[in-house]
């Protein structure tokens, strides 16, 4: 279907294409089985100019905005949802960055983040901070011209291969909640080490880590904004990154449909293709026809993002300010709820599509030598990252409680 | 640095079909584009231009629709493009190909000095592998042929290894230069969106023979020193012996008997 | 160029690393008929360094002639100098025909060359003939990836020139005791000039069986599906005292090196058994191993062109045909 895209987002799309099926799909199930990182896939993604997509022309992006972010995330997790996440992480890590950093911050991360040349990655997640971010025990006490960090992240993607780590620490333990604030943390920081490495069900070509700061003196210039608004920037973040994830599972559920139909229209039993079993053919249609709600859903509400997100990125540059300024001034709405309606529709799709179409083709879909059983296992990341399934049902109920409240009081 | 690549426009090898009845080529103006080995030869200079700066320009020789290689290149990252396109250039053989991307590279040099001419390997139409060499021999410049990997380039001079059939040999050459590179030599990255934006605004500088100051005694069908005389499509005829069985299994068994009986093995 | 002044068959003796190159002896058998058909000579060039010795050898297997350009400067092969010296010889000599190999180095060298002398150039022909009205020679070679044959002439220029495919004639044979005629070119360190500089050669990794040399091949192609299905194929060739070797698509995908590719694009072969496993046989492909003895075909689809063109033509699945095959082995 024709989303009204634009001739940039074509090509995002032509692009990411041609590289799902040249560089990802030959090596997407070694890199699974071997569970490793894929160095040359990060320079392949670097040559293609995949990691600057939603950043300005003047630190050498392309200058798209949020669609093309997803679009391309759509397209690389179609091929593989892991190796998709060497840019989906970098963007997502980068975002708080972006959106809080003063002018000279920006102009100091953002060239090596557009080429590619370093990575970012978000730490959030502790062992006792999980869907509860407010209760994070990280700390960064200040100390001169520093502030001091302790305490350890979990779970955190890209971990020991990202070179900057976007960390929500607590400057103020005192004030709880409102003690949050975010760090950038240089990898080789003294102090700053990895620890666990996960074992994982899906996703396995991206590393997950444990970072651990032990009195990591980081210098206050990698404060992003001001002490204490750290929250906001999150909520802010996830707002931009939670279409992505929607995106991602977009992907994961037309690649699970992209296997499953040519082998259904092949396989023969009872001397007949099985898709002719109306049985199976209609639940391709029924999975089909959600993935496409899905996709609907996610463009639809990144290019009403857009519409603010690139033209405040446009101002920030053209009035020396900082980009989250420049989105209060424009912004009408809060996306929270409709990000978290994308995320939890989506993600819950990825995984009835990558369910079904396992059980729709059988033994074969169990067997890793087919390309099918690993889409079921990288969907369900879908539903817990960047907030579990239920984190978005409360986003959304919160919101919904405040609409009915808000249009009580004027009748 | 200032690369020079040569491409060409060549059909898509998948969709080469001969028709049966009367031995012509079926080809269809849309399915061609670069030719698979040029590509290689254009990622080693983009590659080189992003590691000792400079620039890369391209030429190609052939008709208006040749242009889409042009194109094509700019996306994959080259900077310049040029064309020589001129009827008097139709039909060339290899030695009248040289010749006039030789002259059209001299006016390039002429323009902006030219250090180094990458070549593909060959062209999937033609696969004679002649043009690199050719080109060497025009501009009087040294070249070496089946180049697998560039080892060093310094200011002056470019280290590069080349295929031979028992290994290879390491060869040390003053620019300017001319290699020809096969397919090991780099993996060919998928062209950027900001490429393939800037492909569809590029400029495209078209010269004909006089333009290169070519001539045109040298030139196309008339002029070349070689001619096809004749071109058929080789004939396979079907003389298999088909090995039966119920299942692979059987028919693995069957074949080992059939080889042993006859003494193939 | 008075064309009546050119006589004489000539043909590239290649040595490579001290050794004659057996395509010389291919050469010699093609241009033994030529040279029988236009009742002139057939000589052999032979350049390098401490080549002497190979000269009577190439007069046993067919050549009147033979011209050496011996010189320390030839020891290693730079394309300048060679194509240089090979100009000078044939702007002396004047010969009417010249046949290269075209191994990776002949084709390089005949193209350089061709365009010093000033002459037609056909590349990587796989037959060569006399015309019998006008003398000139036909060479037929296969262009657009091998789906069609050419056969190209160069009627203006002498000598015509031709590279040929490496296997494409029958290696000569001795003749013990053969006469023929030694002469001596020198190299002119001023003239045979190039600015590029050999370094050193690097030998080919791994005990590898050349697969030129090669009795048994056991190739696989598109329908291998994955890099590990070349270790099912190694097991098959080992057995049979062979090698695995592959058609274009594994390369394209990475399962298998380069260097193990036959077909236009790669490595010509004649082995005595070819075992063909999932390889449709596009005609690129049956370019590089047509001159096997016995061509077993394994493959899912009947209609595969290779199942019309091979002695054996088995049809199925190579991951259930190969484990019979080496059980039954």
């Amino acid at each position: 279907m024709d989303y009204a895209i634009n001739e940039m987002e074509q090509e995002v799309l032509n692009t990411t294409r041609e590289f799902a099926q040249k560089k990802i799909k030959p090596i997407r199930a070694e890199m699974d089985a071997k569970e490793a990182f894929s160095y040359e896939m990060w320079e392949e993604y670097r040559k293609s100019g995949l990691f600057g997509l939603w950043l300005p022309e003047e630190y050498g992006g392309l200058g798209g905005g949020i669609t093309c972010l997803a679009m391309a995330f759509e397209e690389l997790s179609r091929a593989c949802a892991g190796l998709a996440l060497t840019p989906g992480t970098s963007a997502l890590g980068a975002i708080p960055m972006f959106l809080a950093a003063t002018p000279e911050q920006r102009e100091k991360w953002c060239p090596d983040l557009a080429s590619g040349k370093k990575l970012w990655a978000f730490a959030l997640t502790e062992p006792e901070a999980g869907s509860d971010a407010t209760a994070l025990k990280t700390t960064a006490i200040k100390d001169g011209d520093f502030y001091v960090v302790n305490g350890t992240k979990h779970f955190i993607s890209t971990g020991k291969e990202a070179d900057f780590y976007t960390v929500a620490v607590n400057t103020n333990p005192a004030r709880g909640a409102r003690g949050i604030s975010l760090l950038v943390i240089e990898k080789g920081t003294p102090g700053f080490s990895f620890g666990k490495k996960e074992e994982k069900m899906g996703i396995r070509s991206n590393p997950t880590y444990e970072l651990i700061f032990d009195n990591v003196r980081v210098p206050r210039e990698n404060l992003l904004g001001s002490e204490g608004r750290g929250l906001l920037y999150l909520q802010e973040t996830l707002d931009y990154s939670r279409p992505g994830v929607a995106a991602q599972a977009v992907g994961i559920a037309q690649g699970a449909l992209d296997t499953t139909i040519p082998f259904l229209r092949t396989r023969k039993q009872f001397g007949q293709p099985i898709i002719t079993f109306q049985a199976l053919g209609h639940k391709v249609a029924e999975l089909a026809a959600k993935t496409e709600a899905g996709r609907a859903l996610v463009y639809t509400l990144t290019h009403k993002m857009d519409a603010e997100f690139i033209p405040a990125v446009r101002n920030a540059i053209a009035n020396n300010t900082v980009v989250h300024e420049e989105l209060k001034k424009l912004k009408g709405a809060r996306w929270t709820k409709y990000s978290a309606e994308a995320k939890l529709f989506c993600s819950n799709v990825a995984m009835e599509v990558a369910d079904e179409c396992v059980t729709l083709c059988g033994g074969i879909a169990y067997m890793r030598d087919f390309p099918l059983e690993k889409y079921m296992r990288d969907a369900k990341i879908t539903q817990i990252y960047e907030g579990t399934v239920h984190i978005q049902k409360n986003e959304i109920l919160t919101a919904l409680i405040k609409e009915y409240a808000a249009k009580a009081e004027e009748e | 640095m200032h690369i020079l690549v040569c491409v060409k426009q060549t059909p898509k090898s998948d969709n080469v079909k001969i028709d049966p009845a009367t031995g012509c080529l079926i080809r269809s103006g849309s399915e061609s584009a670069i030719n698979p080995f040029d590509e290689y030869a254009l990622e080693e200079a983009v590659t080189l231009k992003e590691q000792e700066g400079g620039r890369v320009s391209v030429i190609t020789m052939g008709p208006p629709q040749a242009q889409q290689v042009l194109r094509d290149s700019i996306a994959r990252g080259a900077d310049e493009v040029y064309q020589l396109g001129d009827r008097a250039l139709a039909g060339s053989d290899t030695w009248s190909t040289s010749y006039a991307l030789a002259k059209g590279i001299e006016k390039i040099n002429g323009l902006s000095p030219v250090d180094l001419i990458i070549c593909g390997k060959q062209t999937n139409d033609s696969d004679t592998g002649h043009i690199g060499p050719q080109i060497s021999a025009w501009l009087n410049l040294p070249n070496a042929a089946f180049v697998k990997k560039v080892i060093r380039v310094s200011k002056k001079s470019i280290v590069v290894e080349r295929l031979t059939e028992d290994g290879s040999e390491v060869l040390e050459l003053p620019f300017p230069c001319v290699l020809s590179v096969v397919k090991e030599i780099n993996k060919p990255r998928v062209r950027s969106v900001k490429g393939r934006l800037a492909a569809k605004k590029a400029t495209i500088v078209t010269w004909n023979a006089d333009d290169i100051q070519a001539d045109k005694t040298m030139l196309g069908i008339a002029n070349c020193p070689t001619k096809v005389v004749k071109s058929f499509t080789p004939k396979h005829e079907n003389t298999a012996t088909i090995v039966e069985g119920n299942n692979g299994k059987e028919k693995g068994t069957k074949l080992v008997a059939l080889l042993k009986e006859n003494h193939f093995i | 160029m008075a064309k009546a002044d050119y006589k004489n068959v000539w043909v590239l003796a290649e040595v490579q690393r001290g050794k004659l190159s057996p395509t010389a002896y291919e050469l010699l058998t093609a241009g033994r008929k030529l040279a029988d058909e236009l009742h002139e000579k057939l000589c052999a060039v032979l350049l390098g360094f401490e080549v002497e010795s190979f000269a009577q050898d190439l007069i046993e297997r067919g050549a009147d002639c033979v011209y050496i350009c011996d010189d320390v400067h030839l020891e290693h092969y730079i394309d300048d100098v060679y194509a240089k010296v090979l100009n000078s010889l044939v702007k002396t000599y004047k010969p009417n025909k010249f046949l290269i190999p075209a191994t990776n180095r002949g084709r390089a060298l005949s193209a350089k060359t061709a365009v010093f002398i000033g002459t037609g150039l056909t590349a990587d022909a796989t037959d060569v003939q006399i015309h019998q009205e006008d003398g000139q020679l036909y060479a037929t070679r296969p262009t657009f990836g091998g789906n069609l044959m050419a056969t190209i002439t160069c009627a203006k220029t002498r000598p015509e020139m031709c590279s040929l495919r490496p296997m494409s004639y029958e290696r000569a044979v001795p003749q013990p005791g053969r006469k023929g005629e030694i002469i001596r070119f020198p190299f002119d360190a001023t003239q045979h000039t190039s600015l590029a500089k050999f370094i050193e050669f690097i030998k080919n990794k791994g005990n590898d069986l050349d697969l030129s040399e090669a009795k048994v091949i056991v190739a696989g192609g598109r329908g291998i599906g994955k890099k590990e299905g070349f270790q099912l194929l190694a097991q098959l060739a080992e057995r049979l005292g062979g090698t695995v070797a592959a058609s274009r698509p594994p390369v394209d995908n990475g399962w298998i090196d380069y260097r193990y590719q036959i077909g236009l694009t790669g490595r010509t072969v004649k082995p005595k058994l070819y075992i063909a496993c999932g390889i449709s046989g596009q005609i690129q492909h049956m370019a590089g191993m047509s001159g096997a003895d016995v061509v077993v075909a394994i493959n899912k689809d009947p209609n595969a062109p290779i199942m019309k063109t091979a002695h054996y033509a088995v049809e199925g699945d190579l991951y259930e045909v190969i484990p019979a095959m080496l059980e039954s082995l």
